[in-house]
């Protein structure tokens, strides 16, 4: 009990920290440059208190509740007993022993993406922007598709060992492809949506898995190869956002027959 | 009163469905994958009831504070017509929000000791340091400049492909100059830089901004700005990289 309310107190304090620079900006720049009074100020800091608490309390039960397990899980997937199937020696060095990590790099990927606070924050205002007209929801399950696709990709590039530049410099040639094709209206929530999805549920998640896989596999580094998962999961969702609105105009095409 | 208590009954729903695919993969695997029994039951528990009610009062409070404090000064930046000012605003916006930024911390002890091991610092704890808050520095400076052209840009009206097009070619070319140690911290640093408070605050100021210029278009010229914050302290930690190396 006591060690629950110290962790709270902690985190926080901490969440205090990220906020108070946010909010001395806003209201110095408010007060001091724009020198009128905030409508509703009331309601703002009732709101920022929210915000506050509301990510200290998220934060605190994910780290206690789910980032044990996650850590441990990832652990025991990249285990080479649990790869191998026997106990001892080396993990395997052939990629197709490695199932279960990329069916989990995927699960793990998207359903991190769809509690991530931040692409909820960004799907509520695309969808108030476009009068409705983009649906939150299917935002959402496009990015997470495209997390999962890119954390699952990544742990195959740290299994083969090969170069992250590689992956990175195609994936970014696919998006200049469909950016010439693509409707121009979703290009800039498509480019956001990469930066979104890693933030505070995905990256303890998919950085564990990274580090754990990169320790396991012979021959790889943790420090060299742990890194590159957040790169995929930022880089592959403008794919599949740009990949959906390409889906939503073509089946809309075909339902009036044209 | 009723109202908003039943409107915060369904944000609790809502979070509990946003939750549900991660309890459901973690115990997919901890149970069918590695038959292994779930250690704790009670604390996950509580520590999940904490997450959704957390989720929920989040979610509240972008409604109530991040997005109308965001929307109203866009709005009334472009009422007073004050270039300086704004600029100003993006770039201490930006600045003071990485800054100080956990991950961000993190990955530039990390670094540091990446570029200790590849021999590119001196294996000392101050030079390691001197060498992760240059780095710190320059990527809440980049977020900042970032941010400056992302604001300039809805004002004019440019088209977002072109100039994140153009930087992710800069990004390709810098590749093969920066040394090995420093292109993956390069390629994570765009990730780390935008937080959960940061994200809905910069979105709403962007599409505020948008909605109060005639002529542009929210969703068109308003969103992009993220976009801009994750590329640019690719090209700025890369150019650190490049610049140390050759310098020092």
């Amino acid at each position: 009990m006591w060690d629950l309310l110290r962790h709270l107190l902690e985190t926080g304090i901490s969440t205090l920290g990220d906020v108070a620079p946010i909010a001395a900006i806003l209201f110095g720049f408010q007060y001091l440059v724009i020198r009128q009074p905030l409508p509703h100020l009331k309601t703002i800091i009732t709101g920022f208190v929210y915000v506050a608490l509301g990510l200290t309390l998220f934060l605190v039960g994910l780290e206690r509740a789910l980032f044990p397990l996650g850590t441990l899980m990832a652990e025991q997937l990249s285990d080479p007993a649990f790869i191998n199937g026997v106990e001892g020696g080396p993990s395997s060095s052939d990629w197709r022993d490695y199932v279960w990590i990329y069916v989990y790099a995927a699960a793990i990927g998207f359903a991190t993406t769809i509690a991530e606070p931040s692409l909820i924050a960004v799907a509520l205002k695309a969808n108030q922007a476009s009068g409705g007209g983009i649906s939150a929801w299917g935002l959402r399950i496009a990015v997470a598709i495209g997390v999962a696709v890119g954390v699952s990709l990544g742990t195959f590039r740290i299994i083969t060992g090969t170069p992250l530049h590689y992956y990175i410099i195609a994936g970014y040639i696919v998006v200049i492809l469909q950016t010439l094709r693509a409707d121009r209206t979703i290009i800039p929530l498509a480019y956001d949506s990469g930066g979104v999805t890693t933030s505070t549920v995905t990256v303890p998640l998919v950085a564990a898995l990274g580090i754990g896989l990169a320790s396991s596999v012979p021959g790889r580094s943790p420090l060299i190869d742990g890194f590159g998962l957040i790169a995929f999961a930022s880089l592959f969702p403008i794919v599949s956002v740009l990949g959906y609105s390409w889906l939503v105009a073509w089946t809309r095409r075909r339902g009036r027959g044209e | 009163m009723p109202q908003s208590v039943s409107r915060f009954l369904r944000l609790l729903v809502e979070s509990l469905r946003d939750l549900a695919p991660i309890v459901a993969v973690i115990a997919f695997f901890q149970l069918a994958v590695l038959r292994q029994p779930l250690p704790d039951l009670a604390g996950i528990l509580i520590g999940l009831a904490m997450v959704v009610l957390g989720l929920a009062l989040f979610v509240r409070g972008l409604e109530m504070a991040l997005f109308p404090i965001g929307e109203a000064l866009a709005a009334a930046f472009t009422r007073r017509a004050n270039l300086a000012w704004l600029l100003l605003f993006a770039f201490a916006l930006g600045f003071g929000t990485t800054v100080a930024e956990p991950a961000l911390i993190a990955v530039a002890r990390e670094a540091a000791a990446i570029a200790a091991e590849a021999g590119v610092v001196v294996d000392a704890p101050e030079a390691r340091e001197d060498y992760a808050t240059y780095l710190r520095m320059t990527v809440a400076v980049s977020v900042g400049v970032s941010l400056v052209i992302g604001v300039f840009r809805i004002l004019k009206g440019w088209p977002l492909h072109v100039l994140i097009i153009s930087g992710y070619g800069i990004v390709v070319v810098m590749t093969f100059f920066a040394p090995d140690s420093i292109i993956g911290i390069a390629y994570d640093s765009g990730g780390v830089t935008t937080s959960t408070i940061t994200v809905p605050l910069v979105t709403a100021f962007g599409v505020g901004l948008a909605h109060s210029i005639r002529g542009r278009n929210p969703i068109v010229d308003g969103f992009g700005l993220i976009a801009f914050a994750c590329l640019s302290p690719l090209m700025f930690v890369m150019a650190f990289g490049i610049v140390w190396e050759w310098g020092g």
